[in-house]
C-alpha cells in the first residue's frame, strides 16, 4: 500500500494536541511505515512539497497567520481534521470572544499586571505581526472541515484509531466509553 | 432614601412576594434600583442579594442605572419599521442629540429601543414616561420634543390628540386609537355589564357554572386553546386551601393588540369574568397581569375595581352571595414578553425572574404561591360573561364545528383598516384579507412570530384550532416587502431579545440560526445552509416553554412557505462557504492599534 502523506500545523492552540500525537508512544515506528509526514512540526517541514492526504489542524484561528495557514491546508490536503476543543470550539483563546478587543489588548499591554516593562505604552503594531481577528473562530467556521476528533487533548488511542481507520479505510469504532464526556 | 424604601416595604407588609411593586414604586421615587437599594431590600424582604439582582436585571423596564429624566421608547416591531421607524428614529435622535440607547449629558431625555408595545395598528409608536404615543411622524417628534423642552407635561402634550372611545377619558388620556372595525357576539354592546354576577350567580351554583362554560366548548383565547370548562373543573377540584383566578393580560406577541382594545372599552366585562371565575373554582382572589405597556390604564382600571367594590360586584358577600367573597388586584409587569406564558406568569407575581416552570404540576393545580391557580386570557374572560349570560347553545351556534363562538383579531401590517375585527371561527385567510382591505398580498403572519408565516397557497385555510389556531395577531406584508431581511429577521431578533435564558436550546440556537439567515441574506448562503437550519431548528422542540419551543417559527415557516426567496440568494456554484471574511474580522484591531490591514493573496 503506498504511504499516505500527512500534514499537521498548531494554530491557536497549545500544542497539547501535538503531544497527544506524540503520546502514541511506540506506535509511531507502526505509523511511519503507513504514512508519510509532510509540512508538520513532527518534522520541521515548513511549506507544502508535495499534495497531502490529511491534515490535522490544532487550535482555532486568532489572527491572519492563522487563517492563511488554515486555508492553505484546506488547499493542499485532501481531508482536514480538527483536532481537540480549541480547533473545533475555539477553546481557552475564545474565552476573549465577548470582549472588546481594545480592552484585550489594553489589559495584555497596558494595564495588566505583568506590563511594567513596556515603558513606551505601544500596542504592538509592526507590519511584519500578524492581524488579530475581531474574535477567535473555529477552524469550520473558516473553511470546510471533513472530520472532528474531541478532547483536550484528544487521547492519543483515538488520534491512533481514527489515523489507522481513516489509512485503512475501515470504519472507526466509537464504543459508548469513546463518546460519552460526563 | 432609606425612610421612603421603609415606607414602600411596609405599605406592601414587607412581603417578598410583592417585590414587583416594591420595584416599581422604587423607580418611581428614586428613579431607579441602585445598588445598594438592592442590597437594602434583600436585608429588609429576607432575600438574598441576588434574588433581588436577578429580578431587577430579568426585566426591561427596570433599570439599576440612573435615567433620564424622559425616557422614550421607540417601539422596533415590524409594522413600526415598515411604517417609518427609521425616519422616526432619525427624528428622535435629532430632537435630543442623543443616540439610540443613550441619556443626554444633563440627564433630561433618554432614547431607548423596546419590543412591540401592543399599538401595531398605530405605528411607529413609542412609550414617554409610560405615555403611549403613536403614529409618529418625523414632525411629530420634533414637535413633542421641543414642547418638552419648552416645560410641557406628557399629559399636556397627550390631550391634544387623545384617541377615541374611552382613550379620551380624563384617567386614561391617550393617543391610542380602538380602531374597532367589526363587532360580533362579544362586541356588540348588547350586555349589561355585570348582570350575571348581580342577577344570575345567586341563582346558580358553581358547578351549573362550570358545566355551561364546558358546554360551550370554549377553547382559551390566548393561543393554546385549551377548553376553559376542564380547565375549571380540574382547578375547582385541585386542593389547596385557598384558589386563584388570573387573568393573563401581559399581551406581548407581536402584532396583538385586541386584550389592550378590550380592556379599554369592556374591562366591566374581564373583571367579571374573573368573578365568574372565582364562583365556579372558589377563588377568593383574582389578579390581572397588565403588561407594562398598557400602563396607561392602570389607574383607569383601579377606578373600575373601586366602582364595583362600592356596588358589591367584588369584596365580602358579594352580589349578596353568602361566603363568596372576591378581591381582584391588578398586578404590573415590568416588560417581558415571556410573562405571558402561564407559569413564568406566575413567578413574577410572586416577585421572581420570569422563568417558566417545569410542568407539571399544570398551575390548576400548582400555581400562585403554589396553591390552585386558573389562568385565563383576557378575552376568554369577557366571552364566558356572555356564555353564562346567554347560554351555551347560543355559543355553540357560532364559529365551525372544530371552533366554537368569535375570534377577536388584531390585523395589521399592509392593509387599508388595520384594528380590532371579531369575526366568527372558520373564515378563510382570503376572507380576512378582503375584510381588511389588503391587496398586493405577498403573505400574512398568523399568530404572530410564534405563528405561521403563509403565502398565496394558503390563503384558502380557515382561521380554527385545527387548521391555523390563532391567539389573535394577523400581519400583512404586500409585494413590496423583503420578507426575510424585514420580517423574518425582525421576528428572529425579537425571539433571541426576550428568551429568558433559561434552556440553552432557547438560548444558543435562534442566535446560530439568526448567524445562518445573515449569511444567505449576505450572498454567502449555499444550499446546506438552508437544510442546516431545518435539521438544527429540532432540538429547540425540547425547550420548556413555548417561546423556545416556537423560536425557529419566523425562519422554518418562510423556509417551508416561501423557498424560493431562499433559493434565489443562496450560491449556486459553490456547495460550501462558511461566510468568513479576513478582511472585516481584521479591521478593529488594525484600528485599535494604529495599523493599515495588509492581505497576502496567493
Amino acid at each position: 500500500m503506498e504511504k499516505k502523506i500527512i500534514a499537521t500545523t498548531s494554530l491557536a492552540g497549545c500544542f497539547g494536541c501535538h503531544m497527544s500525537i506524540l503520546d502514541i508512544d511506540e506506535r509511531i515506528l507502526d505509523l511511519i511505515e503507513l504514512v508519510e509526514f509532510n509540512k508538520s512540526p513532527v518534522d520541521d517541514i515548513k511549506t507544502f512539497t508535495k499534495p497531502v492526504d490529511i491534515g490535522i489542524v490544532e487550535g482555532g484561528c486568532c489572527n491572519s497567520e492563522n487563517v492563511e495557514v488554515l486555508r492553505s491546508f484546506r488547499k493542499n490536503c485532501k481531508i482536514l481534521i480538527s483536532l481537540g476543543e480549541c480547533a473545533i470550539m475555539g477553546g481557552l483563546p475564545a474565552l476573549r470572544n465577548g470582549i472588546p478587543i481594545e480592552e484585550c489588548l489594553r489589559e495584555a499591554y497596558l494595564e495588566g499586571p505583568t506590563v511594567g516593562l513596556n515603558t513606551t505604552k505601544i500596542l504592538p503594531n509592526d507590519d511584519e505581526l500578524p492581524m488579530l481577528l475581531d474574535k477567535v473562530y473555529p477552524c469550520h467556521e473558516v473553511v470546510k472541515v471533513d472530520y472532528y476528533l474531541p478532547g483536550c487533548p484528544p487521547r492519543a488511542d483515538l488520534i491512533w484509531d481514527a489515523l489507522v481507520a481513516l489509512i485503512t479505510g475501515n470504519e472507526l469504532a466509537l464504543p459508548y466509553e469513546v463518546v460519552k464526556f460526563d | 432614601m432609606k425612610d421612603r424604601i421603609f415606607k414602600i416595604i411596609s405599605k406592601y407588609n414587607g412581603d417578598s412576594s410583592r417585590l414587583m411593586d416594591i420595584l416599581h414604586d422604587i423607580q418611581d421615587t428614586e428613579g431607579y434600583i441602585a445598588g445598594d437599594i438592592m442590597g437594602l431590600l434583600a436585608d429588609l424582604l429576607s432575600l438574598s442579594a441576588a434574588q433581588v439582582e436577578e429580578t431587577v436585571s430579568f426585566y426591561h423596564f427596570y433599570s439599576d442605572k440612573p435615567r433620564a429624566k424622559v425616557n422614550i421608547y421607540l417601539n422596533d416591531s415590524v409594522t413600526a419599521n415598515m411604517f417609518g421607524r427609521a425616519e422616526v428614529l432619525k427624528a428622535f435622535e435629532d430632537a435630543c442629540g442623543i443616540s439610540e440607547g443613550e441619556v443626554s449629558e444633563d440627564g433630561q431625555l433618554g432614547l431607548f429601543s423596546t419590543s412591540c408595545i401592543g399599538m401595531n395598528d398605530q405605528e411607529p409608536a413609542a412609550l414617554i414616561n409610560d405615555k403611549v404615543f403613536t403614529r409618529l411622524t418625523p414632525y411629530r417628534v420634533s414637535q413633542i420634543i421641543a414642547d418638552l423642552k419648552s416645560g410641557k407635561s406628557l399629559d399636556e402634550i397627550t390631550v391634544e390628540s387623545c384617541g377615541d372611545g374611552k382613550n379620551a377619558l380624563p384617567e386614561v388620556n391617550a393617543t391610542v386609537y380602538n380602531n374597532i372595525r367589526r363587532k360580533g357576539a362579544l362586541l356588540n354592546n348588547d350586555y349589561p355589564f355585570y348582570s350575571v354576577v348581580r342577577d344570575m350567580l345567586p341563582n346558580i351554583s358553581s358547578e351549573e357554572i362550570i358545566d355551561i362554560v364546558s358546554e360551550s366548548n370554549i377553547r382559551g383565547r390566548g393561543g393554546a386553546g385549551f377548553p376553559t370548562g376542564l380547565k375549571w373543573k380540574f382547578g375547582s377540584k385541585a386542593r389547596g386551601e385557598r384558589r386563584f383566578i388570573i387573568c393573563n393580560a401581559d399581551e406581548g406577541e407581536p402584532g396583538t393588540f385586541k386584550d389592550r382594545v378590550l380592556l379599554t372599552e369592556y374591562p366591566e366585562m374581564v373583571f367579571e369574568g374573573m368573578a365568574v371565575a372565582g364562583y365556579a373554582v372558589g377563588a377568593d382572589l383574582g389578579l390581572l397581569y397588565l403588561r407594562y405597556e398598557y400602563k396607561y390604564l392602570l389607574n383607569y382600571l383601579n377606578g373600575i375595581l373601586d366602582n364595583m367594590r362600592k356596588n358589591n360586584y367584588l369584596g365580602t358577600n358579594v352580589a349578596g352571595i353568602e361566603d363568596f367573597n372576591f378581591d381582584i388586584r391588578i398586578q404590573l409587569g415590568a416588560g417581558a414578553y415571556i410573562c405571558g406564558e402561564e407559569s413564568a406568569l406566575i413567578e413574577s407575581l410572586e416577585g421572581k425572574r420570569g422563568e417558566p416552570r417545569d410542568k407539571p404540576p399544570f398551575p390548576v393545580e400548582k400555581g400562585y404561591l403554589n396553591l390552585p391557580t386558573i389562568v385565563n386570557n383576557v378575552e376568554t374572560l369577557a366571552t364566558v360573561v356572555k356564555i353564562v349570560k346567554n347560554g351555551a347553545d347560543w355559543f355553540n351556534k357560532l364559529g365551525n364545528k372544530d371552533s366554537v363562538g368569535t375570534k377577536v383579531l388584531s390585523i395589521s401590517g399592509d392593509c387599508r383598516f388595520p384594528g380590532i375585527y371579531e369575526v366568527e371561527w372558520g373564515m378563510t385567510i382570503s376572507e380576512v384579507l378582503a375584510m381588511c382591505g389588503a391587496t398586493e398580498v405577498q403573505a400574512i403572519q398568523v399568530g404572530g412570530p410564534s405563528g405561521a408565516l403563509i403565502g398565496k397557497k394558503d390563503f384558502g385555510r380557515e382561521l380554527s384550532y385545527s387548521d391555523l389556531p390563532t391567539g389573535g395577531s394577523m400581519i400583512v406584508f404586500n409585494n413590496s416587502r423583503n420578507l426575510l431581511r424585514e420580517v423574518v429577521l425582525n421576528f428572529t431578533n425579537f425571539f433571541i431579545e426576550e428568551s429568558c435564558g433559561s434552556c440553552s436550546t432557547c438560548r444558543n440556537m435562534p442566535y446560530v440560526l439568526r448567524e445562518k439567515l445573515l449569511k444567505i441574506l449576505n450572498g454567502r448562503g449555499v444550499k446546506q445552509d438552508v437544510e442546516d437550519i431545518l435539521q438544527w431548528a429540532k432540538v429547540l422542540n425540547v425547550s420548556r416553554c413555548g417561546l423556545g419551543q416556537t423560536a425557529a417559527n419566523p425562519i422554518v415557516s418562510s423556509i417551508r412557505n416561501f423557498r424560493h426567496l431562499y433559493d434565489a440568494l443562496v450560491q449556486k456554484e459553490v456547495d460550501y462557504d462558511s461566510g468568513f471574511d479576513l478582511e472585516s474580522s481584521v479591521l478593529e484591531s488594525c484600528k485599535v492599534v494604529g495599523r493599515q490591514p495588509i492581505f497576502h493573496h496567493h
